[in-house]
């Protein structure tokens, strides 16, 4: 509810930036300032049955924010009702989502619960057992080779030939591309500059280490700049630098390109992605940006409060007291610093702080720290998709 | 780029690299090595080329089908195995080419590589026209013939190679089904057959023979249309095989 004025709020940011996109149309102008108000005179777009119109802020923020309107036909990848079994097991049931154009989408989810097979099915070495999947305006079942063409995919486990030189497999898949003489050239040598492979470009790759192999096979992905990128774990068995390196480069090339990817890091979900997914046994459970995510935490708006003193029944007893605070807990006490955690009534959440500090001032508390909790997507993430884990345990099934 | 321009450009793209592959290591070099001294082992010291003094490559060839009998297996059994194994298949089937093209890419690059191995036999065509004076038109059809026989094998092998990624499983696979299909012409099998089946099933299954087949290239110099047709339908019948194996693969 609260992300809701997130975008009332950016229209007062200046500049206001229009992304020009295929399909580009006067109307755009009048339906992003006015969306809320002039929502229901336009008629809906028909997308809008998985993921409303939304604004969207500039990935990053570190700069100006930045306000980019998406349209319809900016939606790169449509997935719908996409189903896929192996035997009795069903990996994959009945998911859709769209990504658009500037979309970083992250791809969450306990092992096995379907995230590589979906993005198998994306990238088209699947077909599906039911369900659609578009890729521009391609129809991935249809059209394969068109929609593969505009699909760069990094797929799990960083798969590259091994008895081939990093140039060698590079040249390869940039002529399967159709690149030749001097574009492939070109394209070879800017993804190896893209992806740090200058100093093994002659090796082959069976010598390399493991961060180069995962490069390698990153580059291949990226040689004919995709309009989506696809990408299995790209930080998989990465060292932190690396880890870094790839994600700055996902950051970078976010604005232009519509990018899947899957992870088990939680932070770079939070560092790179506009919008999360996450799956458990083949099914969307949660599904919205991190910060909405983040906000289902219990801990989310929770105050947490560090005071000097010994008493901490006293603290709690007082915070208790307030009439915002649902429940409190006494997290620590430690050389004479007491940290105490006031958690929100639902109504009361965003007053809880100015409570807390009025609490705080009448009392003469010596308050070293105090904070809102934005929440963890950890926390999320394992209520989310735990019950389910330990279901699954106690009826001896494998995941 | 035309379709089928772009078509054929990939196919080729994918054969360069498969042929490029081989040359990086050293399993082609030992192949060849091994295959020319086979052959001539074969030739000389088994079907005692010097003693038939006839000027000819008869014996040279009527060996061809136990020399390929293992070695083309070997050559063939890591199309696609390999690419299961490390994953690269994945790759390769979501690049913008066909499960056509890739299947077809390799199989060209390795029939390519072992006509670069039969090439290299080219001083026993030297030799024999040195002491003699051959019918070389009968030493062309045992050539087209070995080069035919050698492409069937291949793609017996392309289609067990499809079937696991395992190199040594796909190996004996191809073996065992070259060694049925070479075997069903000879007389040990035909009698046999004519003995307890009508001896009309002997034509039938003969006519399945490779040894059949690749007799009149390689004993009477003749390249007859029904033998090339064989061969090539064998070629066909097994790459379609391997697409079929493939798509049920990722059918999952």
């Amino acid at each position: 509810m609260r992300r809701q004025e997130t975008s009332t709020g950016l229209h007062g940011h200046e500049p206001l930036e229009l992304r020009p996109a295929t399909g580009a149309h006067p109307t755009r102008i009048e339906r992003s300032a006015g969306r809320r108000e002039a929502g229901a005179s336009a008629p809906a777009p028909q997308r809008n049955a998985h993921f409303g119109c939304r604004l969207v802020e500039g990935a990053g923020g570190h700069s100006k924010a930045r306000l980019r309107y998406h349209y319809e036909s900016e939606d790169m990848i449509k997935v719908e009702n996409l189903r896929k079994t192996f035997g009795p097991k069903v990996a994959v049931n009945n998911i859709s989502f769209n990504v658009e154009r500037g979309e970083v989408l992250g791809f969450l989810g306990p092992n096995g619960a379907g995230k590589s097979t979906t993005m198998r099915m994306i990238t088209g070495f699947y077909p599906p057992d039911a369900g659609t999947i578009r890729v521009g305006n391609h129809d991935v079942v249809e059209e394969p080779i068109q929609a593969k063409r505009l699909i760069g995919y990094l797929p799990e486990n960083a798969p590259s030939y091994s008895d081939m030189t990093v140039r060698g497999f590079l040249g390869f898949a940039a002529e399967v591309r159709g690149l030749r003489g001097h574009a492939k050239r070109n394209a070879v040598n800017g993804v190896i500059e893209m992806c740090f492979l200058d100093a093994v470009v002659n090796q082959s790759v069976d010598t390399l280490s493991k961060g180069y192999k995962h490069r390698t096979c990153l580059a291949q992905s990226l040689l004919h700049d995709p309009e989506v990128l696809i990408l299995d774990e790209p930080t998989d068995g990465l060292d932190p630098n690396q880890k870094f390196e790839v994600r700055s480069l996902i950051k970078r090339m976010s604005e232009k390109k519509a990018i899947v990817f899957s992870t088990h890091i939680l932070e770079e979900v939070e560092s790179v992605c506009t919008r999360a997914i996450i799956i458990d046994r083949g099914v969307i459970v949660a599904n919205g940006t991190p910060e909405d995510l983040k906000a289902r935490s219990n801990l989310a708006g929770a105050v947490t409060l560090s005071v000097q003193g010994a008493n901490s029944q006293a603290i709690t007893d007082k915070l208790a007291s307030l009439p915002q605070v649902e429940q409190t807990q006494a997290i620590s006490v430690k050389d004479g610093v007491i940290v105490v955690r006031a958690f929100p009534r639902a109504s009361e959440a965003s007053a809880l702080a100015l409570g807390v500090a009025e609490l705080a001032r009448a009392q003469g508390w010596r308050v070293n720290e105090m904070r809102v909790e934005e929440g963890r997507l950890d926390e999320v993430f394992r209520r989310i998709t735990m019950p389910d884990t330990v279901k699954r345990a106690a009826a001896g099934v494998n995941a | 780029m035309s379709p089928a321009n772009s078509a054929w450009s990939n196919v080729m793209a994918i054969a360069k690299r498969e042929l490029a592959g081989y040359f990086a290591s050293p399993v082609a070099y030992v192949f060849i090595v091994i295959f020319l001294l086979l052959t001539g082992f074969f030739t000389f010291n088994v079907a005692n080329f010097f003693e038939a003094s006839e000027a000819s490559l008869r014996g040279f060839f009527y060996w061809h089908p136990w020399l390929y009998l293992f070695l083309v297996p070997a050559i063939g059994m890591r199309l696609w195995s390999e690419e299961r194994r490390q994953g690269t298949i994945e790759l390769l089937l979501t690049l913008p080419v066909t499960p056509w093209q890739a299947i077809l890419g390799k199989f060209l690059a390795s029939w390519a590589f072992l006509a670069i191995a039969l090439a290299l036999t080219f001083p026993i065509w030297i030799t024999v026209n040195y002491l003699g004076d051959p019918d070389n038109g009968a030493i062309i059809a045992g050539y087209v013939g070995s080069l035919l026989l050698a492409g069937a094998y291949l793609a017996i092998t392309c289609m067990t190679s499809a079937l696991t990624r395992n190199q040594v499983i796909a190996f004996i696979l191809a073996v065992v089904v070259c060694f049925l299909m070479m075997m069903a012409g000879y007389s040990a099998v035909t009698d046999f057959i004519a003995r307890w089946l009508s001896p009309g099933a002997v034509d039938t299954v003969a006519s399945f023979s490779t040894i059949t087949h690749f007799d009149p290239f390689s004993q009477k110099g003749l390249i007859e249309l029904r033998d090339v047709v064989f061969f090539v339908s064998v070629m066909a019948f097994a790459l379609f095989t391997t697409g079929v194996i493939i798509r049920a693969h990722r059918g999952g």
